[in-house]
């Protein structure tokens, strides 16, 4: 066990491309930190810096108080769990569970031992002697976290671990994650582009954006004052309206704000809101509907409960405190 | 499978016309005379020919030049087969791990496979050749007298590197292709778990490409044994003494030089029983056995 430092990180590619800048985050030991963002932000990058599976261009990556920068993978008592879960196709579960620990001369009944302990946890005891071809995707999945388990590392780092799964399993697996992370507290760095797998996993969130830190903080906190316009658009489901404050010129509160945050759930239908919404498409999800229309040539989602009928013209109220302010030019929080 | 269903009865026969009638002229009908013939004796002349059942095939199990020839094919072919993957797995490996030139040094190593049998021989005749050639010149600097025409060393030496060479392109390109065909994150996977490149080569590459090395390792004796003739013709006509007189050079030469038809025929009915087991053992463990 131990903390992760990642301090003033930064990752220049061969050709000048700069992929991860000026990234500083302390990851307390035990902590579960997820990093999220959009394809291309460099999340995966930043995690695979921690690796070792990328080298590092600028800055320091110190696991528990040594810096790793220059320290092969295999000797930063690290464990990690890829994608596509890279599993040894032609070695048995047990084999792709003991191979890390037979690498570092453990003994033989120490490697049963832990190979015994974590199968018992993801109850992938039946499937030792199969091959993993043998094995379903969440099978699969589970020898590959075992994999990290049997060898005690002092971090995990997942990278998009549920994302070659189906949704249902995908929930599932992911509870199984932090039920699991909770009972070993090991410190873990996740890496995903699905804002709910973060707030639903994470300690802490990082929330990235072309290579660099937008927000780093709880998910509640994020969710409730994001930094930024990117990161009120990126966390949230159905995502925060985001309106130029010119479309509204009349509304309250707004002030000198170019951008203009309101939450679909934010947002009720009242006969005299100061925001008149021409509804264009319905989308019903079951217990509730998610109303689609324009403002002043802005477009604008709102939830509803999904009973009675829509006019074709909605007037909405907010509550003051649920507008979130956000600078034209830089996007940042004005508050 | 996809079916296709033909309205006209006469059309398939029609597209598959070319193809049959190729087989049929070049390979059935030969290979046919080749059976006919090997239990036939012909006079010298071609006037008279006698059924001789299968004395043609016990001459050959008597003959020791025969068995000296199932022996050099036996040290050529393994030769062959070992040298050219050997290198072209080194060669592969080495622009796997390139990034930024790959294409153009897998297209470079391409080219020999465009060169025909015949002029690699003769390429590496040149090379080698005692009066005029560049490695005879540097070899004898090192204190080394090459002289594949009177040495038998050096001539099997000279047939095997000009046979492994053409090969080393095919050979190269399965190879490439079976490595980039293993993910980036095994490898990645395996670093982690502890294993040092050597380790991972082992325990992780090899094992994944055990299907291509089948293939391939099947592919290289047939070629060895079977489409190396040019080789050895442009280069030591099998000598000096037999020494590179591989099994289908021997066919050639016994029957058109030495004008022995019916042993020529035996010998390349041998041969063909050998295609046959060598094509069984593909079908029978490559397609099957080696995968996962």
């Amino acid at each position: 066990m131990a903390s992760i430092t990642l301090d003033n990180l930064g990752k220049i590619y061969a050709g000048g491309t700069r992929a991860v800048g000026d990234v500083n985050i302390d990851i307390a030991d035990g902590e579960f930190i997820v990093l999220v963002g959009p394809s291309g932000c460099g999340k995966s990058t930043l995690l695979r810096m921690v690796a070792g599976l990328e080298s590092i261009s600028e800055g320091e990556v110190r696991i528990g108080d040594r810096v790793v920068n220059e320290i092969e993978p295999a000797d930063r008592d690290i464990a990690m769990v890829f994608q596509n879960y890279a599993l040894y196709p032609h070695m048995s579960v047990r084999q792709n569970l003991a191979y890390g620990l037979k690498n570092r001369g453990t003994p033989k009944s120490e490697i049963e031992r832990r190979v015994g302990i974590a199968s018992d946890i993801l109850q992938i005891g039946p499937f030792l002697d199969r091959k993993p071809r043998a094995l379903s995707g969440g099978q699969r999945q589970r020898v590959a976290m075992g994999r990290a388990i049997v060898r005690e590392p002092a971090a995990f780092l997942f990278d998009e671990p549920l994302s070659n799964l189906d949704a249902k399993l995908r929930v599932a697996m992911r509870l199984e994650i932090k039920d699991l992370q909770k009972r070993l507290r090991t410190t873990s760095l996740y890496v995903t582009h699905d804002q709910l797998e973060a707030m639903t996993l994470a300690d802490r969130l990082v929330v990235l954006n072309g290579g660099r830190v937008e927000q780093i903080g709880t998910p509640l906190e994020v969710y409730r004052r994001p930094a930024s316009a990117f990161v009120a658009g990126f966390i949230g489901s159905p995502a925060m309206n985001l309106i130029d404050s010119r479309a509204v010129p009349h509304l309250p509160g707004t002030g000198q704000a170019g951008l203009i945050g309101i939450r679909p759930e934010d947002l009720s239908v009242t006969p005299d809101g100061p925001i008149e919404m021409q509804v264009q498409a319905v989308e019903e999800l079951g217990a509730q509907r998610l109303v689609h229309g324009q403002t002043g040539g802005e477009r604008m989602t709102i939830t509803l409960p999904s009973e009675g009928s829509i006019a074709d013209t909605l007037r909405l109220s907010f509550q003051p405190q649920a507008l979130h302010l956000f600078d034209r030019g830089t996007g940042r929080r004005m508050d | 499978m996809k079916r296709t269903i033909f309205r006209n009865q006469l059309l398939p026969w029609l597209l598959l016309a070319p193809q049959l009638i190729i087989t049929f002229v070049f390979f059935l009908w030969p290979a046919g005379q080749a059976v006919r013939q090997s239990f036939l004796r012909e006079d010298a002349f071609g006037i008279r020919t006698t059924f001789v059942g299968f004395d043609n095939f016990i001459a050959l199990w008597n003959s020791p030049e025969y068995l000296n020839s199932l022996q050099v094919t036996a040290v050529f072919a393994i030769s062959v087969t070992v040298l050219s993957m050997g290198l072209s797995l080194l060669l592969a490996i080495a622009v796997d791990r390139m990034i930024r030139s790959a294409r153009v040094y897998s297209t470079l190593l391409v080219w020999p496979y465009a060169v025909a049998p015949a002029v690699a021989g003769i390429l590496w005749w040149f090379i080698f050749n005692p009066t005029i050639g560049i490695m005879p010149y540097m070899l004898d600097q090192m204190g080394y007298d090459w002289n594949h025409i009177s040495d038998k060393g050096d001539a099997m030496m000279l047939v095997v590197i000009a046979s492994a060479w053409k090969q080393i392109s095919y050979n190269f390109l399965f190879f490439l292709a079976g490595l980039q065909a293993i993910p980036a994150s095994l490898r990645e996977a395996a670093a982690i778990d502890g294993a040092g490149p050597v380790r991972r080569f082992f325990d992780i590459t090899f094992p994944l490409l055990s299907p291509t090395t089948f293939f391939l390792l099947v592919v290289n004796i047939v070629y060895a044994m079977f489409d190396t003739f040019g080789v050895i013709d442009a280069t030591t006509e099998g000598g000096p003494a037999q020494a590179t007189n591989i099994l289908v050079y021997k066919v050639y030469f016994d029957g058109f030089v030495g004008q022995n038809l019916g042993s020529s025929a035996a010998q390349s009915v041998v041969l063909m029983a050998l295609v046959l087991v060598l094509t069984v053992i593909q079908f029978r463990y490559v397609e099957k056995k080696v995968e996962y």
